[in-house]
């Protein structure tokens, strides 16, 4: 018995579609004949038979499945069984990349037999929803059949006031980490208010120097403030290991929080301290459209030491984020807005950005966390700096 | 369709083939002036003499040896062996000797030779004579090896057994001698590695060959009044084995118990146990259940024989935990 996998077809590619399938379940196929055409993020493939025999199809056409998924086998016997139902309803969404993939644990193993699993797995029923009858619980051919004859049964609910919807498998990823995050690291917060005049200022000088090439936004110049302060200030550039040890990291690597339309994914500003703040700009730019377009390498999205959090996009004032363990803090960057402010006695207008630090009350205090946020705040109030 | 028994269909086979061929002769202790221990060569030392119903001396090595010379030099020996036990002295001659010289001579020299005589126990014969060596002769490449469990059967076997050009194994049963059944007319034959389905049914393949065949068709009947489909396959030869029947049968039913009278160790059921698993895991709804001979040597006692081998009880048993 073959598989038919999913085929990787390139490093960015996590899943794929099947768009058709050239040969019908049950149908004999010869090693070589072409047996489903397959949609990846670039170009559409056709998948080849790598042995003779029955075509058994596990994934219909229509559905999107990860990178090494089976989805079809095939043997040397002939096939009785149906073509498999049309993708259910209840069908769980294709896995997307995480934001700090933590190793997940594993769900406790289903006892149920080969036939119920192979059943379960053409209807695509999730075996942990069916209660199981045979020996010790085991489930059997006759659990599925009756869970398939239930779901068929049940009218679609239109009258209830709520509706259940599973959460995604991201949404489920970034639960996991949150929560951990909130449980178990002690959060402490810090704001502060930065007069964005002369970073404003940079920002258009460059533009009109250098024009595209010099193309920077507020969010670069944080990032590169924040780096900047962080090579200072390495106790929020760290990790706890253990009651007894805090890692601190040499380099800075910050993750840059995208929102995609998946959920959150924080691509990783390698080195993001040398880096020149127009390179910053540029791989900082590349990364948050490889993060939409879901064209992300793993190592891509791993390794951040610190985080920075940017919803000035939104009209928002501040807020504050959770850290992403294992770092020990993350930056909240509110929208830069036209303020009054008092300067030598005269109240001015000045275009005014919060930031607010989530730290690890572990690895520093409150003091600490200050320092380093004044840090970032003179950087961006004489941002020459960050040209150097 | 004639009607008789087990031995009548093997003697009549006999009788036929050696009418038909001249070159097919028979060996073994008693067969001729005592006419055999279970009388299936009755009659045939005064039809065809003493040069072809060969009444030997008690030395299996040796008579075994010099059929497998006979069959050498193109004759057509059938030995009959008082019971399958005896085979034991001329082990050396059967695996070593038949079962390779065809290899040995690169294809030049074949063995068309028939070992025949009763296998198995459940006849009070005690430890040394009750055994059954199915798993012991089926282990060895260049042996064919059928064990019938009708009179239809042991006559299409033992017809493909003469006429074939390999060793044969042909494991009768003491118990079977006297069981009456139809038996095809003219030259009816059974080819070798062909498993039958003997009773069809759709809810657990119950497999099983030679003595215990019967007491499976028992049960199955018994449980078909409760509504319990049994589907029978007749294994009928177990090398070469016919798994693509059973496999075919367990991808219908999704459930298996397989039954031998022989010990559990290495035994024909676990064999067939793992061919399922190989061919049809994805179809299995239950583990595969075995009923076998308990693990010891067979009692001489009536009461702890039958407690020794399976029974109809230890079936139906077997059969109801794998429908659970």
């Amino acid at each position: 018995m073959a598989e038919v996998i999913m085929p990787k077809m390139g490093d960015a590619m996590t899943e794929g579609k099947i768009l058709s399938w050239r040969k019908r379940h049950g149908e004999r196929v010869e090693k070589g004949e072409v047996l489903a055409e397959i949609e990846t993020d670039k170009v559409n493939v056709e998948i080849e038979a790598e042995a003779s025999g029955t075509l058994h199809i596990t994934v219909p056409a229509g559905q999107t499945v990860p990178v090494g998924h089976v989805i079809a086998y095939i043997d040397g016997q002939p096939a009785t069984a149906e073509e498999p139902a049309p993708p259910a309803a209840a069908e769980a969404p294709p896995p997307a990349p995480e934001p700090t993939p933590p190793p997940a644990p594993e769900p406790p193993r289903v006892k149920a037999s080969p036939l119920a699993r192979r059943i379960a797995s053409e209807h695509g029923v999730d075996l942990s929803a069916v209660q199981g009858t045979g020996p010790g619980g085991r489930i059997v051919e006759r659990d599925v059949l009756a869970y398939l004859e239930r779901r068929e049964r049940v009218p679609p609910a239109a009258e209830a006031d709520y509706e259940d919807v599973p959460l995604s498998r991201m949404r489920q990823a970034i639960a996991r980490v949150v929560t951990q995050s909130k449980g178990q690291v002690p959060h402490f917060y810090v704001t502060a208010e930065v007069d964005m005049s002369r970073a404003l200022e940079l920002r258009e000088q460059l533009q009109d120097a250098l024009g595209e090439e010099g193309r920077v936004t507020v969010n670069d110049l944080v990032l590169k403030a924040t780096a900047l302060a962080l090579r200072r200030h390495p106790d929020l550039n760290s990790q706890v290991l253990d009651d007894r040890t805090l890692r601190r990291f040499r380099r800075v690597h910050l993750g840059v929080m995208v929102a995609t339309e998946d959920g959150l994914i924080a691509p990783v500003l390698r080195d993001a301290d040398r880096l020149p703040l127009l390179q910053l700009a540029k791989e900082a730019r590349r990364l948050v459209e490889g993060a939409h377009a879901k064209r992300l390498r793993q190592e891509e999205y791993t390794g951040a030491t610190f985080s920075v959090s940017n919803l000035g996009m939104y009209d928002v004032v501040n807020f504050v984020a959770i850290i992403s363990p294992p770092q020990a803090g993350i930056l909240a960057v509110g929208r830069a807005q036209e303020r009054p402010v008092v300067r030598a006695g005269q109240v001015v207008v000045r275009p005014v950005l919060q930031l607010t630090v989530s730290a690890d009350h572990r690895v520093t205090d409150g003091v600490g966390a200050a320092q380093f946020l004044v840090e970032v705040k003179r950087l961006l109030e004489n941002p020459v700096r960050l040209l150097l | 369709m004639a009607e008789m028994t087990y031995r009548e269909a093997l003697r009549s086979t006999l009788v036929e083939e050696m009418d038909r061929d001249p070159r097919v002769l028979l060996l073994g202790e008693d067969i001729g002036v005592y006419q055999g221990t279970f009388r299936v060569t009755e009659g045939l030392l005064e039809r065809y003499g003493p040069r072809r119903v060969i009444d030997t001396p008690i030395s299996e090595l040796g008579f075994i040896g010099a059929a497998i010379g006979m069959a050498m030099l193109g004759l057509r020996p059938v030995v009959e062996v008082m019971t399958w036990n005896f085979s034991l002295p001329a082990a050396d001659q059967i695996l070593q000797n038949a079962a390779k010289v065809r290899y040995f001579s690169g294809g030049q020299v074949s063995v068309p030779l028939v070992i025949r005589g009763p296998n198995g126990a459940g006849v009070q014969l005690s430890a040394q004579h009750s055994q059954s060596l199915e798993s012991f002769y089926g282990h060895f490449p260049g042996l064919r090896v059928v064990a019938p469990a009708t009179p239809a059967d042991a006559k299409g076997l033992l017809r493909s057994a003469i006429r074939g050009d390999d060793p044969v194994i042909f494991l009768e049963h003491a118990a079977l001698y006297g069981i009456k059944g139809p038996v095809p007319e003219g030259e009816y034959t059974v080819p070798f590695g062909q498993a039958a389905v003997v009773r069809p049914g759709r809810h657990v393949t119950v497999v099983a060959y030679s003595r215990m065949l019967h007491l499976v068709l028992a049960v199955a009947e018994d449980l078909a009044r409760e509504g319990v489909q049994c589907e029978v396959v007749d294994l009928r030869s177990l090398r070469p084995l016919d798994m693509e029947t059973v496999a075919a049968s367990v991808r219908r039913t999704h459930r298996a118990v397989v039954v031998q009278e022989q010990w559990p160790l290495f035994g024909a059921a676990a064999e067939v146990a793992a061919g399922i698993y190989e061919r049809c895991f994805d179809d299995l709804d239950a583990p595969v259940e075995r009923v076998t001979g308990e693990d010891v040597p067979a009692p001489y006692a009536r009461n702890l024989e039958k407690l020794a081998f399976p029974d109809e009880d230890r079936i139906q048993a077997a059969i109801r935990r794998v429908l659970q």
